[in-house]
């Protein structure tokens, strides 16, 4: 058995995971295990293959199997240990000659029941999505009800079908994402509801997931019903008042076989509070001080897992943080006392930022448009290029922009440009492969092409399957629909 | 013509209970079931609790197969490796008017034969049941009340029947039954399992058993104007995560009133906290479904005789339909004029409970009927099933080492790992839908409801059944997981 004490053990090899490898490797701490309980590294970035990350890390737009793959690449080249298919069980912090140890028990099919001893510990579980049962929407308990990032891995990584007549409810990212993807792959997107009089997705995401594709987002509405026994065969939804409660005679039946959820995000805490360390009840991670260490000494939290982000560059930011307050931990380890606690305050300046930014709002995208006096248009629109969705103002007179305002960056001006007068988006999909184990690959366009040709694009690489192995980059169609644009591949397939 | 000595319509709990003492005989029996599976009706969608026997009317069927059930259900879950726990129940008062009401249960209960009952004061109460109402005056207290898995207690006594020698035809739906060659021949309809194609089949039996659940009426009327009504009386539940499990140790009931038994609040045997059920007499005899009037009912402050429920650890709600009758007690018993056609109808709460009992009884008539030689071959045990997660660590680290399957964990938030999927799959009348996969292993029954391990879950069933992933069911035909491959766009024209 593994006995040996490391220096660190992480658990979770998604983004946090792995920035905070890395950071903690930058630190000089070598002596670390990576658990990750998915057959490959990465976490829920590997199906989210949409662009719109790394902006920031990297300075250039990423699918989320590319942002992965930048990162699986650092772990590999920096030599950091990991083991996949590998589910935590349990950790306990362990007293042992006067120091306070973690003991990790965890368990796999390649590695058996493992009981690992650490100095640090960094949590970096992420979350998970809400079910329908924390709705309690009535009805039957038919077939055809999945949260949207259930949705998401059988169209995006199993390539398979899980309905052909949505109905979305609750207007989060993933829910909005999957309206768009699941319109690509032929399904009939009918609507969107959102409880709340606002978005819980990013603006960026109702302008190219939703109004792109004319799918009506109806704000203070819900499902109040499950029609169908076996399958679903519809829902009736409903306006809902100030108080959230449907308005009786507002029902509306709406015909589909498929309810996606998309009504939050959860921190999956279930090892944190096994372990008896302290929760917040505003975002639903661990209680945490300014070094991102939690009530447990040694044991730091950080990404999804400690409160749910918009933007993925912001879990790596803070994993990168929490790595290096591991490290001076470790490093400091023979010094440290051997209390078994942390002392946690959940109203530090911190602790409140990760509320609020849990709490935050997106207002209803406003396509404004106002004629001026002297005939020219202004146009305010969200811009799509980041998860900020800065609200720009363009002024367009006889088909020439005169004006641009309101934009934070060169992308910005560059995007407003080119939507009141040619519309460009990237797109993202997937085309099969043949002789790999996966049966599809991620694919984008290079660069963005004009929006009235996204249907071409989808119908060229609708019959296509391409032979493994692929690689990130690969081109899999030079001039995509005549665009002189590239389709590469934005996930990686061996062959078999 | 498929030929038996013995037809027993309806595998669920009282179907199956009856199966497996037949099959301690040398008879040739079959149960016949419209689902998929074994317990699909009111078996699957219950309290899951073993009522002590204080409730029912002294002198009823209710009453004595109660307890009688409850005494045999410890050795019974020991026999067959069954989830049951002993944890004990509480039927609380809480107001001064519940005080006599109690009085009277208790004297009930003696008189019915429960064992250890006694009558607490709110401070004995609340210093074992903290969380209970601020109101309460007093509890009864029934040492010898449980909490079971419904589903392995419906399955397991299935299983173990059929090892001993009984079929089980599943998807086959009863249509019409009719005295022929001094016995019964029945007419079935038998669907597709993947596209619920419907064929005819008929079979002829000596000896019918009508445990039919809330379809028990429609086969007793088949053959009698002595008519039966048998009302869907729907009960609504919430069932709350496992962190929320320990809110209460017992099961907590408050007084009871005309409509049963009120809202209780337990403990399930898997860790997770029930609360429920409501009573709702329906019309329709597939009404499974929720209600928001049902929903709120349970979720109302002051429904159950606990306090500071955490219902925003709700992780899924449901229904089921207890199988009312007009007669006020268990029907159980050979039709006037129709020898050997045998009624077990009108098993509504404590059915679950009675179960065992019930089968026994039924032998028993049959028996006297029909005269069988006794099986010597009976097996009454079974392979217990694996639950890894209620395993002393060292005996799960020795099962990986022989067996790695058990250390791939599938369903994160129940911790299934993918050996017990295996397992259920690959036992007798083992498990072919998710659904069957949920109810034997807990696998996608947790906070995230599948999110996570349903693809997962069904990636097994199509590598084990060899069939492909969009034919895949939830609960059997037309109840398809997937529509199919990406990029069929056909309709999209």
């Amino acid at each position: 058995m593994n006995e040996r004490i490391y220096d660190a053990i992480i658990v979770g090899g998604g983004p946090a995971g792995l920035a905070a490898a890395l950071s903690l490797k930058d630190n000089n701490i070598t002596d670390i295990l990576i658990l990750e309980r998915d057959k490959e590294l990465g976490g829920i970035l590997n199906q989210c293959i949409h662009n719109g990350f790394g902006l920031h890390t990297f300075n250039e737009e990423l699918t989320g199997p590319e942002y992965a793959a930048r990162y699986i690449k650092m772990t590999e080249e920096a030599g950091i240990p990991y083991q996949l298919n590998t589910m935590v069980m349990d950790i306990q912090p362990v007293e042992e000659n006067g120091k306070v140890f973690k003991a990790v028990t965890a368990m796999s099919a390649t590695y058996g029941m493992q009981m690992l001893k650490a100095k640090a510990v960094l949590l970096a579980m992420g979350c998970r999505e809400k079910p329908r049962g924390a709705l309690n929407i009535p009805g039957y308990r038919p077939a055809g009800i999945y949260s949207a990032g259930t949705a998401q891995k059988f169209v995006n990584i199993d390539g398979l079908m899980p309905g052909k007549e949505v109905v979305i409810l609750g207007s989060g990212d993933i829910g909005l994402i999957m309206a768009r993807r699941m319109t690509l792959e032929g399904a009939k997107v009918k609507l969107v509801a959102e409880i709340m009089p606002y978005s819980g997705g990013l603006k960026r995401n109702i302008v190219q997931c939703l109004d792109d594709f004319h799918i009506p987002l109806l704000l203070s509405h819900t499902v109040i019903r499950i029609l169908g026994e076996k399958r679903v065969e519809g829902v009736v939804i409903a306006k809902v008042d100030d108080n959230l409660k449907p308005i009786p005679g507002t029902e509306e039946e709406i015909k589909c076989d498929t309810l996606l959820l998309s009504v939050g995000l959860i921190p999956e805490n279930e090892l944190s509070r096994n372990m008896g360390i302290e929760m917040s009840a505003a975002t639903r991670g661990a209680v945490v001080d300014d070094y991102l260490q939690t009530s447990c000494p040694g044991v730091f939290a950080c990404g999804n897992v400690l409160h749910v982000h918009d933007l993925v560059d912001n879990v790596s930011k803070e994993a990168v943080t929490a790595g290096k307050n591991a490290a001076d931990y470790i490093h400091s380890f023979g010094d440290q006392d051997t209390t078994l606690t942390n002392a946690v305050d959940p109203d530090t300046p911190l602790m409140k930022k990760f509320a609020a930014r849990n709490a935050t709002k997106n207002g209803v995208n406003p396509n404004d448009i106002i004629t001026n006096a002297d005939g020219s248009m202004t146009y305010t629109l969200p811009c799509i290029n980041c998860p900020a969705g800065c609200i720009v103002q363009v002024t367009l007179k006889d088909g020439v922009v005169t004006d641009v305002s309101g934009n934070t960056c060169d992308r910005g001006e560059t995007y407003a440009r080119n939507e009141v007068t040619a519309p460009v988006r990237i797109v993202t999909s997937s085309v099969k492969v043949s002789g790999s184990d996966k049966p599809v690959v991620s694919v984008k366009t290079k660069d963005a092409i004009p929006k009235g040709k996204i249907d071409a694009c989808i119908d060229a690489i609708r019959d296509l399957t391409i032979p493994a192995p692929v690689s990130i980059g690969d081109v899999i169609i030079p001039n995509v629909a005549d665009t002189g644009i590239e389709l590469i591949a934005t996930s990686p397939a061996s062959a078999l | 013509m498929n030929n038996y000595d013995v037809i027993i319509i309806g595998a669920g709990v009282s179907g199956s209970a009856v199966a497996r003492e037949l099959s301690k005989y040398q008879l040739r029996t079959v149960v016949l079931d419209r689902n998929s599976d074994i317990g699909e009706g009111t078996s699957k969608a219950n309290s899951g609790i073993v009522h002590a026997g204080f409730d029912a009317k002294p002198g009823t069927l209710k009453a004595k197969l109660n307890v009688e059930g409850s005494k045999m259900m410890p050795t019974l879950a020991k026999d067959l490796g069954i989830p049951f726990m002993q944890n004990g129940s509480m039927v609380v008062a809480l107001s001064d008017e519940d005080i006599p009401h109690m009085q009277e249960l208790y004297e009930r209960g003696i008189t019915n034969g429960v064992k250890d009952l006694r009558i607490l004061t709110r401070e004995e109460a609340l210093s074992m049941e903290p969380n209970l109402s601020d109101d309460t005056k007093g509890a009864l207290f029934a040492p010898t009340g449980g909490i079971i898995c419904p589903f392995r207690l419906t399955s397991a006594l299935a299983e173990n029947a059929n090892i001993n020698g009984v079929d089980f035809h599943l998807l086959t739906e009863v249509t019409d039954i009719h005295a022929e060659n001094g016995g019964y021949r029945i007419d079935a309809i038998r669907y597709g399992e993947f596209d619920g194609k419907r064929t005819e089949i008929s079979y002829h039996a000596s000896l019918i058993i009508n445990a039919a659940g809330v379809y028990a009426d429609k086969f007793h009327n088949m053959m009698t104007d002595d008519k039966l009504t048998i009302t869907p009386r729907k009960g609504e539940y919430c069932l709350l995560d496992v962190t929320a499990g320990t809110h209460v140790g017992r099961t907590i009931f408050r007084m009871p009133s005309s409509l049963g038994k009120g809202i209780l609040v337990s403990p399930t045997i898997h860790g997770n906290l029930l609360v429920g059920p409501t009573a709702t007499d329906l019309d329709d005899k597939e009404g499974i479904y929720t209600t928001q009037e049902g929903l709120d009912a349970v979720n109302r402050p002051g429904a159950s005789a606990v306090k500071d429920l955490p219902m925003r650890e709700v992780i899924t709600s449901f229904a089921g339909l207890r199988p009312h009758g007009d007669r006020g007690d268990f029907v159980i018993g050979e039709i006037e004029g129709h020898p050997n056609f045998i009624d077990v109808a009108a098993i509504e709460s404590p059915g679950l409970t009675a179960s065992p009992a019930i089968g026994v009884m039924v032998a028993k008539m049959v028996e006297e009927r029909l005269h069988p030689d006794k099986n010597p071959n009976f097996t009454g045990t079974l392979k217990p099933f694996t639950y890894m997660k209620r395993l002393p660590l060292e005996e799960q680290k020795a099962l990986i080492e022989k067996d790695p399957a058990y250390g791939n964990i599938i369903c994160r938030c129940a911790s299934v790992s993918e050996g017990e999927i295996l397992e259920t799959i690959r036992r007798p009348l083992g498990a072919r839908t998710l659904d069957g996969v949920k109810r034997r292993t807990g696998a996608n029954m947790g906070r995230c409801q599948g999110g996570f391990c349903y693809p997962k879950v069904m990636e097994i069933l199509s590598r084990e059944l060899n069939i492909p992933m969009d034919k895949i069911t939830k609960k059997g035909y037309g109840s398809n997981i997937l529509t199919g491959e990406i990029k069929q766009t056909e309709e999209r024209s």
